[in-house]
């Protein structure tokens, strides 16, 4: 076999509490698309991390032509020719095409239009696209962006390319685009690493596919294994690799998170009565970043926890957002127990019981130097009794606060501490304190145990399902499939803003959500 | 900038805080401001020595002029009115997030209204009703003149820095322009508005040279902060300030709200450019601009949008406006002088500001 371009041997990255890549070893030869698959959190980032020189391995080594290196900064990774793209483009938007390639030469070095334009043509040849060297970046097509973003990455050097989940920002014909751009990189022998989440894509462009998973390499399809597959043999074992089989997968998330995962306990939901929440065609428009919904139904019934999953980006953000009214739907009803709220704004909607836990905890749902007593009433800021007549009661404010605190167990110095310096698992149960009281009807939560170590992970959880148990219609929005499995009782999947389907939880239900997630049709 | 609008809030919710800690805290606020205003004056004073002038003279000569002499403090509180109302005017706008800077062109627009309105309606109406009637023309001319940048803000998401600033110069433009129009005072060569009759401006104060509108000013601060502090409309504000997708979330009105603050803002800053003409001059020329507005800024930041502390730095502003002017004329130290040690004390202010900072981050506070 000839000797890899560029391979990762044996290594090892930790931060603190986890183990992000556990003797992790790779290789990338020339004139192959090697595709890297995992969940979030399988150590896929931090291995791009360490090629692309953001980070130094703790142990083993980095191989380029078959020496040793220290990938000591991003500069250096560029030196030796292995180009990153990122999943969001990191152009200056106001600036030109060639401009913006010019950029991270040294500072003192004066611009050479005609060198840059020269290798300006040089890649566009090579890539085969057409762009126009003056055209301003931010007037461009976010697939003519990533396009400039490839030729920034391969300024240096063409060796290596890694693409960090590059399809998820772009329309189908960006897409198809890439995927030529690719190919043709791939005949011109450059070694080509692709991130992504979606098995169409793996299947469809890979020559090797590698399987990573709590941070260690689970299993590998080799080109003349995945030659031999069809597309449905090569899904069938991707899904096997990522999900594992049952077994496998309580032991590793017990060495994992060091607990047991707790068996799921069906609650009986009563689903012959009329539902609390239908939702139906339920679409959103588009905005920068972020997919919007595309005709969502389902139907929610007092008691019962519906888990979103599905891949970060599929319009998960929309659907919450939509349903706490922060968002205004383009078309399509909510119905509250019988009542239309879709033309509802955030106050009606909380004091028909319909409530938000974001999981922008500090971007958002809190102001970071407010204290945490006026945190706790922010959303109901005017409304008695904290407020009379519009003059506010803050003796009131911060005895309701002292009375939350003490409930909810938030470790806070005082209510009147700013928010901003507790920590996250703390800020998260000033969230729940605000939003789970008596009133509350449908909680929307999104991606509750993100960012949380495990002790918080656990309570989140508990004060998820005892809400369930009181009769709270809940919706749980993860990305952690784990986490769904553990606590819904039914599990629908977003893919590219549809709610590709909802399946019972239960035995086999991973295989059909993996499926789901990966846009095949529910199986 | 956002930092500095929140710290008020988190003041007013600590207040009660246990004794002695709050003890410290308030030595440790007033050695924040204490500090660099003596290394601005130091500062300043190294300057004045290179400008070959005696900084003890030229300080000995603001602080006589400015507060020591009976005339200069009734000057020095005459020129805190419509600074303080400025002020009032900003920091409602500030403690949102709106950066309304066009408070020079509110501010002449309000005094042109109110030297046209006054000697107009004075033979008309009851004096008080006149006074009444020109504060509140005014507030309403140069609210509506922060409309269009206010709804560009909360339509387009324009920046009004520059739309205010914009609207400023416009202003400024169209006062002069209506005098020279419409109420050019037909008896004047040099054009300007007629002037209101010294009896019918607002009552002075006992026996001073001091026109009550210092009081109105001192009552719309107060009211100003106690709005931000103790109303739900105040929090709200200080929600779109300190994090507007809070705001959002929380299912606030960020446009209306946006449009409300600024037309406020403006109305304060309205309110305080009549004041000035219904108390000290009674006319417009049309070559007037007093340029307060910019000038206010920095001591809205120095107070860190607190109202109370504004008070404090109008009037220390104000000594130095009315004793750095003597002292141009009497030393020769140039007026602007003045806006050299309001710019040493911002800096000072911010390098002490980051210095306590590091220092809090180092015991971990």
């Amino acid at each position: 076999m000839a000797v890899p371009v560029a391979a990762v041997r044996n290594v090892t990255k930790r931060f603190p509490g986890v183990v992000a890549n556990d003797g992790v070893s790779l290789e990338f030869h020339a004139g192959e698309i090697h595709v890297l698959l995992g969940e979030n959190g399988a150590g896929k980032s931090t291995l791009i991390g360490l090629l692309a020189g953001m980070q130094q391995p703790d142990g083993g080594e980095i191989v380029i032509d078959g020496q040793p290196v220290n990938i000591a900064s991003p500069r250096a990774s560029l030196e030796l020719g292995i180009g990153t793209v990122f999943q969001h483009v990191l152009l200056v938007p106001s600036l030109s095409v060639i401009e913006n390639l010019m950029l991270g030469g040294p500072w003192r070095r004066k611009l050479l239009r005609g060198p840059a334009l020269a290798r300006f043509r040089e890649l566009s040849q090579l890539l085969g696209v057409e762009i126009d060297p003056d055209a301003q970046v931010g007037r461009l097509s976010l697939g003519e962006q990533q396009q400039v973003e490839i030729m920034r990455a391969l300024w240096r050097g063409e060796k290596v390319l890694i693409l960090d989940e590059p399809t998820s920002m772009l329309t189908p014909q960006g897409v198809k685009d890439l995927g030529a751009v690719m190919r043709r990189l791939r005949e011109k022998g450059v070694a080509l690493i692709l991130i992504t989440h979606k098995l169409v894509e793996a299947y469809e462009l890979g020559d090797r596919i590698s399987v990573l998973r709590l941070g260690r390499v689970v299993g590998a399809l080799p080109p003349e294994r995945l030659r031999a597959m069809s597309e449905q043999e090569a899904t069938d074992a991707v899904i096997e690799m990522m999900f594992g089989t049952v077994t496998h997968h309580e032991r590793d998330a017990e060495i994992l998170v060091g607990r047991g995962r707790q068996a799921y306990r069906a609650r009986v939901v009563d689903r012959t009565r009329a539902p609390r929440l239908s939702v139906r065609g339920l679409t959103t428009e588009a905005t920068r970043g972020a997919c919007p919904l595309r005709t969502v139904d389902f139907d929610l019934w007092p008691g019962e926890v519906l888990g979103i999953a599905g891949v970060d980006g599929n319009g998960q953000k929309h659907l919450a957002e939509v349903l706490a009214g922060q968002r205004v739907a383009a078309s399509g009803t909510i119905i509250l127990d019988g009542k239309d709220i879709t033309a509802d704004a955030v106050p009606e909607r909380r004091r028909h019981g319909v409530r938000y836990v974001t999981d922008e905890r500090v971007g958002e749902g809190t102001v970071g130097s407010f204290s945490v007593a006026t945190n706790l009433v922010l959303k109901e800021i005017g409304a008695s009794p904290f407020f009379r007549r519009g003059i506010s009661d803050w003796d009131y404010i911060h005895d309701h606060a002292r009375a939350l605190i003490k409930r909810n167990d938030v470790r806070t110095p005082s209510e009147k501490t700013p928010v901003g310096k507790l920590s996250g698992g703390n800020i998260q149960k000033v969230l729940l304190a605000r939003e789970l009281n008596a009133e509350a009807s449908v909680v929307v939560f999104n991606k509750p145990t993100y960012g949380l170590d495990l002790q918080n992970t656990r309570l989140a959880h508990e004060r998820i399902l005892a809400g369930a148990d009181q009769g709270l219609a809940t919706i749980v929005i993860s990305t952690d499939l784990d986490e769904l499995l553990e606590i819904a009782d039914r599990i629908g999947v977003m893919f590219q803003g549809h709610l590709a389907g909802i399946v019972e939880n239960g035995p086999d239900v991973e295989r059909k959500v993996g499926l789901l997630m990966t846009g095949a049709k529910a199986a | 900038m956002r930092g500095t609008g929140m710290t008020a809030e988190v003041h007013v919710a600590q207040r009660g805080a246990p004794g002695h800690e709050g003890g410290r805290e308030i030595v440790a606020s007033v050695l924040r401001v204490a500090v660099p205003i003596l290394l601005a004056l130091v500062v300043g004073g190294i300057i004045l020595l290179i400008l070959g002038k005696d900084p003890i003279a030229y300080y000995g000569y603001v602080a006589r002029r400015g507060l020591l002499t009976w005339g200069g403090l009734q000057e020095t509180f005459t020129r805190m009115s419509p600074l303080l109302l400025i002020a009032a005017g900003l920091i409602v706008a500030f403690r949102a997030g709106i950066w309304n800077l066009g408070g020079d062109g509110q501010f002449l627009l309000a005094a042109v209204i109110t030297a046209a309105l006054g000697p107009a309606l004075v033979g008309v109406l009851p004096k008080a009703l006149t006074l009444i009637a020109c504060v509140i023309a005014s507030a309403i001319v140069a609210g509506l003149w922060a409309v269009i940048p206010a709804i560009l803000k909360a339509r387009y998401g324009i920046n009004e820095i520059i739309t205010s600033l914009m609207m400023s110069f416009l202003g400024i433009s169209f006062a002069n322009v209506l005098i020279k129009l419409f109420f050019w005072d037909p008896s004047t060569t040099v054009p300007q508005t007629r002037t209101l009759p010294v009896e019918d401006r607002l009552p002075r104060l006992f026996d001073t040279t001091i026109h009550s509108g210092v009081l109105i000013a001192l009552a719309v601060v107060v009211l100003v902060h106690l709005m931000m502090t103790r109303t739900a409309f105040g929090l709200k504000l200080q929600v779109v300030g300190a994090n507007p997708a809070a705001a959002v979330h929380a299912g606030l009105n960020v446009a209306w709200l946006t449009i409300a603050t600024f037309t406020l803002s403006a109305a304060l800053i309205g309110i305080g450019g009549s004041v000035e003409i219904l108390g000290v001059f009674g006319t417009v020329r049309a070559d007037w601009n007093p340029a307060f507005g910019l000038l206010v800024v920095p001591l809205v930041f120095l107070a860190r949008f607190n109202g109370y502390a504004v008070i404090g730095f109008t009037l220390f502003f104000s000594a130095l406006m009315i004793g750095g002017d003597s002292a141009a004329r009497r030393i020769g130290v140039p007026q602007h002088f003045v806006l050299v040690l309001v710019a040493l004390l911002l800096i000072f202010l911010a390098v002490v500001e980051y210095l306590d900072h590091q220092r809090r981050k180092r015991i971990g506070a």
